[in-house]
């Protein structure tokens, strides 16, 4: 529930090819990859486009809408948390976790929107909250 | 070119225990192997190829292979998690058609349920992996990646918890007859929707057990098959493949089944029709009921109602499966069971399954495995045999 206290979120292992998105979500800014070659969108950011295999990839700033494309609450947890993927406005779906919400009320096709929360490192993470 | 008829499951074995705390999983993998071995009725030295996977303690196939000092002129360690095995089977049976090798050793084994583990904690797998710093922090585990693929099949297709339950009730109507299964009680539909939920949509019933074990096959040639006096299971076809996440082109619903299996069935020259028991994966309920749908035992969307009503109990229904119990029941060594649903193939095919599972006819029979996770990233493999 939205006042319970959060599951510990372990500290991504951030590397080079990574590190600006890391940087962006510092200043609250949620970046996705996208190639200027085929024009797509991916996600998880590469520095070669997984659609076309161009290197041509740049970082663009996504609008953090997306809609859930499928969602299971872990029960058996010290605190009950949410995986989904959900589907990006810009394109391409991710897996993340839907929190600061009813788990019970969580269903497929629900609205959401991007919410950075400090991993246990203090690195924000990017999670999604209904929009 | 094409591995149909060019070797032979001639040795197979499943581990007994099913919880080993007093073994080192080493000491696991080499009494598989001299079960298989024994089995073949051939001896350690008479093995010239190995073939393992990441469950083998060491760097890739050589610490196994120096554990059991044997000699070798052909290694392969290719993981494809639990269904490493099965591609293992096909693997085999092509050094051996080309000539690298002429009686092939696949060894599996583990400890995860002396070690604690459990499908529903997230273990951190390669933290070098390029997906990791993505998806670990979500608190991926096992079961709710697989949940989430239940989830999205019940949304797309209207897939029941009942008609998912049914594939639990026919594997434990299966192990019922099986001494060494884990869970041997029956059950009903009713006690697997009423059993705690794990991750939605998933109950506990839903889950395969964990167990120490391990297991072990033995590929030949038609040369060295011909010289032993178990019966022949004979390779007709295999194929594999994998999926993943697609760049982002997400889609929940099928597995890479879809190529694994046409592939295999081509090779074999065979329908799915014309099988008559299956070995599928079923490290949880709805793994089994996407591996029918992308290996053509259903239309895609229809395995809730395939499964229902005891379809998949031997002697009741249309397609026996797992007639060992599977790894919802029996067994599911080191987290990967690949190699047992080889066995029980070959166990149906030679006539060797419980007198009360044992399909009539058995003259083909498919093993099918997913590993890795089929809610991220996995690897399929597919096996047809026959018997001769």
């Amino acid at each position: 529930m939205a006042d319970a206290p959060g599951r510990p979120i372990p500290a991504p292992l951030v590397n080079p090819e990574t590190a600006p998105f890391w940087a962006a979500a510092r200043e609250g800014r949620f970046l996705i990859k996208g190639c200027t070659a085929c024009g797509r969108s991916h996600w998880y950011p590469r520095a070669i486009c997984p659609h076309c295999f161009s290197d041509r990839t740049e970082w663009r700033a996504s609008t953090g809408l997306a809609t859930i494309y499928s969602v299971s609450v872990m029960k058996r947890a010290p605190q009950v948390y949410a995986i989904a993927y959900v589907t990006l406005d810009d394109g391409p779906t991710m897996m993340t976790n839907i929190v600061d919400c009813d788990f019970d009320r969580l269903a497929i096709g629900d609205r959401v929107r991007v919410t950075f929360k400090p991993a246990e490192d203090g690195t924000p993470y990017p999670q999604f909250r209904p929009a | 070119m094409s591995i149909k008829g060019k070797a032979y499951v001639m040795g197979a074995f499943e581990h007994p225990t099913r919880l080993a705390k007093d073994k080192s999983v080493a000491q696991l993998h080499a009494e598989s192997a001299l079960g298989a071995l024994r089995d073949a009725g051939l001896t350690r030295d008479d093995v010239d190829g190995y073939f393992c996977a990441g469950d083998a303690p060491g760097l890739g196939p050589l610490a196994m292979a120096d554990y059991m000092n044997l000699r070798l002129r052909h290694l392969d360690s290719t993981d494809l998690g639990g269904s490493s095995y099965i591609a293992h089977v096909s693997h085999a049976a092509q050094a051996i058609a080309l000539g690298k090798c002429s009686i092939a050793l696949i060894t599996l084994a583990g400890r995860p349920r002396s070690e604690g583990h459990s499908g529903a904690v997230p273990r951190l797998r390669g933290a070098d992996a390029p997906d990791t710093q993505w998806e670990f922090p979500t608190g991926v585990a096992t079961v709710n990646a697989y949940a989430m693929c239940a989830a999205r099949h019940m949304h797309q297709y209207g897939t029941t918890s009942e008609q998912l339950a049914w594939i639990k009730v026919a594997a434990s109507h299966h192990a019922q007859h099986n001494p060494r299964a884990m869970l041997r009680d029956v059950v009903t539909v009713e006690e697997v929707v009423s059993s705690p939920v794990i991750a939605t949509p998933l109950h506990r019933l839903d889950c395969c057990v964990v167990s120490d074990g391990g297991g072990a096959l033995v590929v030949t040639s038609p040369e060295v098959a011909k010289s032993l006096a178990r019966p022949r299971v004979k390779i007709l076809g295999a194929g594999e493949s994998m999926k993943g996440q697609s760049g982002g082109d997400v889609d929940l619903t099928y597995s890479a089944a879809v190529r694994s299996g046409p592939a295999a069935f081509a090779e074999a020259g065979l329908t799915p029709s014309d099988v008559k028991y299956v070995s599928l994966y079923d490290s949880f309920t709805i793994t089994v009921l996407i591996q029918l749908e992308d290996l053509g035992f259903c239309e895609k969307g229809r395995g809730g109602a395939f499964v229902s009503d005891g379809a998949l109990i031997s002697g009741v229904g249309r397609l026996p499966f797992n007639t060992d119990g599977g790894g919802l029941c029996n067994n599911h060594p080191a987290n990967r069971g690949g190699i047992t649903k080889v066995v029980e193939a070959v166990r149906q095919l030679r006539g060797e399954a419980h007198s009360r599972v044992q399909v009539k006819n058995c003259d083909v029979a498919l093993a099918h495995g997913t590993g890795g996770m089929l809610g991220s990233r996995h690897g399929s493999a597919t096996v047809i045999l026959g018997r001769e």
